[in-house]
């Protein structure tokens, strides 16, 4: 089975982010860059079918020269080769200015299988997954929690608000994971070096079947005007009380007043 | 022909949900500001009936597919009749609530159409032409002001967020007959829980517990109950298995914000305050006068929280008493 992951390297979540001169951009040097949490869960899964139904794991990201160290950390999680899309031309594109790249890329590299986590906590945009499923045509189950493959065909458990549905598709499909579907594996000190050695094969925009006007800055459909930190001044009112009646007490009473709860 | 603003609503459990009527609400202020029709769009199995009550919220129209087919779940059904109803009514924005189900919809729509989205939309700007929306990134680090190129624009809302008034009109709902054409993905059972629970992204109150709790969130779940709130739990509560993976909020969880919310014995990572600082108010419970969720709070109260939780619920249980 020909399965590929998509992955995104981020920016650390436990780190602040801070906007660049421009404006328009984050502050990208002198941060810590780690692998998207849900793509983590991504490669697990990935691994884990390839455990048990045999195939090979490719890694597909799109990102800087430094993504590749992101694919060397799935490529020593258990991940077989990995592919690193890298170009100037699409800096400062959208979401769907990246559907289309690596919609491209998967043309190439052909699958049975896609797997890409449901979203990425920098950007937000939600639209990777179920984007590239529209774009090739194939069918599409987002947040999953449980699979099974048999016969060509693949059951997952997703989450829905307020409960869960089962689906039901023929491969070749694509899925995003969700928490709770598998826990991610620790790289070994061998993957790691295995990892090390191993050949990552960029494309740019010159090896992709992509128009010129569907990708980067000029062509996204979705432009930042701008990036501001949020105002999140609170004046903080430490409730006082002889004991811990009286401090709900008058919590209480605030929550009835100011914020009008119940 | 006039112009025209799409709104697509979504059933839950019998009734459209909350976040649906908030953005149906934002569509009618955008409509008049651009002198456009509000265009209601009902799509499911069981919607006709209750379709009329949502003239009260200021349709100019409402749409109603209604299809043994549309079950909700898989999404790529309801692109296919959206894409029609597009072609005859061609919209110039489409508007949506950004729940999970509106999520996928529309991702797999814009590419479809390949037209400009925003996704998890907390503003949005009209002009005579354009939209600028604001949106956080990085959980809630950042705020971003994004403009839209291209038509119909698609935006998603984040629930929460817009504001629910009512503006009554004489609406008669028009029943459409379409072809539904076969999805590529078969529902094979639907499990929903209790329709009482209310969803995280929806509550108006949430308490959330993390690592000194202990584990121990009975207290944190009868608050929730008296206030008729949400449970929600750290990333720690979550990673020690004291809460299910669903609860969590934060930059790598989910993003809320609540009227109120309430952080029993959360210490307040970078990650976790994106997550939660976009709620109204803001209520810190910890043992630590130092830990960092003091800081983001508009009210604290330094004390442990299995003693400060159970007197706040006998407080609130007196107050009702003497209403």
């Amino acid at each position: 089975m020909r399965i590929v992951v998509l992955v995104k390297q981020i920016p650390d979540t436990e780190s602040q982010t801070e906007i660049d001169l421009d404006g328009i951009s984050i502050r990208t040097d002198d941060i810590r860059w780690v692998m998207n949490p849900y793509d983590e869960i991504a490669v697990e899964e990935a691994l884990r079918i390839k455990e048990q139904h045999g195939g090979k794991v490719t890694i597909l990201s799109m990102g800087s020269q430094k993504a590749s160290e992101t694919i060397r950390t799935a490529i020593a999680m258990g991940a077989d080769e990995g592919i690193l899309i890298h170009d100037p031309l699409f800096d400062g594109g959208d979401a769907l200015c990246t559907v289309k790249i690596l919609t491209a890329a998967l043309k190439q590299t052909g699958y049975d299988l896609i797997i890409a986590g449901q979203r990425s906590v920098d950007f937000d945009n939600c639209q990777i997954g179920p984007g590239v499923a529209e774009l090739l045509q194939i069918p599409f189950i987002g947040m999953v929690v449980k699979q099974e493959i048999t016969d060509g065909k693949i059951k997952c458990d997703r989450l829905i608000d307020g409960g869960e549905v089962v689906l039901e598709a023929d491969l070749p499909i694509l899925f995003t994971t969700q928490r709770g579907l598998n826990e991610p594996r620790y790289t070994s000190l061998t993957g790691v070096m295995k990892a090390k050695k191993k050949q990552i094969e960029v494309k740019s925009f010159s090896d992709l079947d992509v128009d010129e006007t569907m990708v980067g800055a000029k062509n996204a459909k979705v432009a930042i005007n701008s990036l501001n930190l949020p105002a999140d001044k609170r004046n903080l009112k430490i409730i006082d009380g002889q004991t811990i009646e009286d401090q709900a007490a008058s919590l209480v009473n605030i929550m009835h007043s100011d914020m009008g709860v119940f | 022909m006039t112009n025209s603003i799409f709104v697509i609503v979504e059933k839950q459990g019998g009734f459209f949900r909350k976040a649906s009527v908030e953005v149906l609400c934002e569509g009618r202020r955008l409509a008049d500001l651009k002198r456009a029709t509000l265009i209601v769009v009902v799509l499911g199995n069981e919607v006709a009936e209750s379709a009329k009550s949502l003239a009260k919220y200021g349709a100019d129209q409402i749409l109603v597919v209604e299809d043994s087919a549309l079950t909700k779940y898989p999404t790529d059904v309801y692109c296919n009749v959206i894409e029609t109803l597009i072609e005859a009514e061609t919209p110039e924005l489409i508007l949506i609530s950004a729940t999970l189900w509106g999520k996928d919809l529309v991702a797999q729509l814009a590419v479809r159409l390949d037209v400009p989205l925003v996704m998890d939309c907390t503003g949005i700007d009209v002009t005579k032409t354009d939209s600028i929306c604001e949106r956080f990134l990085f959980g809630g680090k950042i705020m971003a002001r994004v403009s839209l190129v291209g038509s119909p624009e698609i935006i998603a809302t984040r629930p929460n967020v817009f504001v629910i008034e009512k503006n009554p009109r004489e609406v008669t709902p028009k029943i459409l007959n379409l072809d539904i054409a076969e999805s590529k993905v078969h529902l094979v059972e639907f499990r929903l829980e209790s329709v009482d629970k209310i969803d995280l992204t929806e509550a108006d109150i949430i308490v959330a517990g993390g690592r000194g709790t202990n584990g121990d969130y009975k207290a944190i779940e009868n608050l929730a109950d008296v206030l008729g709130g949400a449970v929600g739990a750290s990333r720690s509560s979550v990673d020690e298995g004291w809460r299910p993976h669903e609860d969590q909020i934060g930059q790598t969880g989910k993003v809320v914000s609540p009227n109120v919310y309430i952080a029993c014995g959360i210490s307040g990572s970078i990650q976790h305050i994106a997550g939660m600082s976009t709620s109204k108010y803001i209520i810190a419970i910890n043992k630590d006068p130092d830990a960092p969720m003091f800081e983001k709070s508009d009210f604290g109260v330094v004390g442990d929280l299995h003693e400060a939780v159970p007197a706040l619920i006998r407080e609130i249980q007196k107050a009702r008493q003497n209403q």
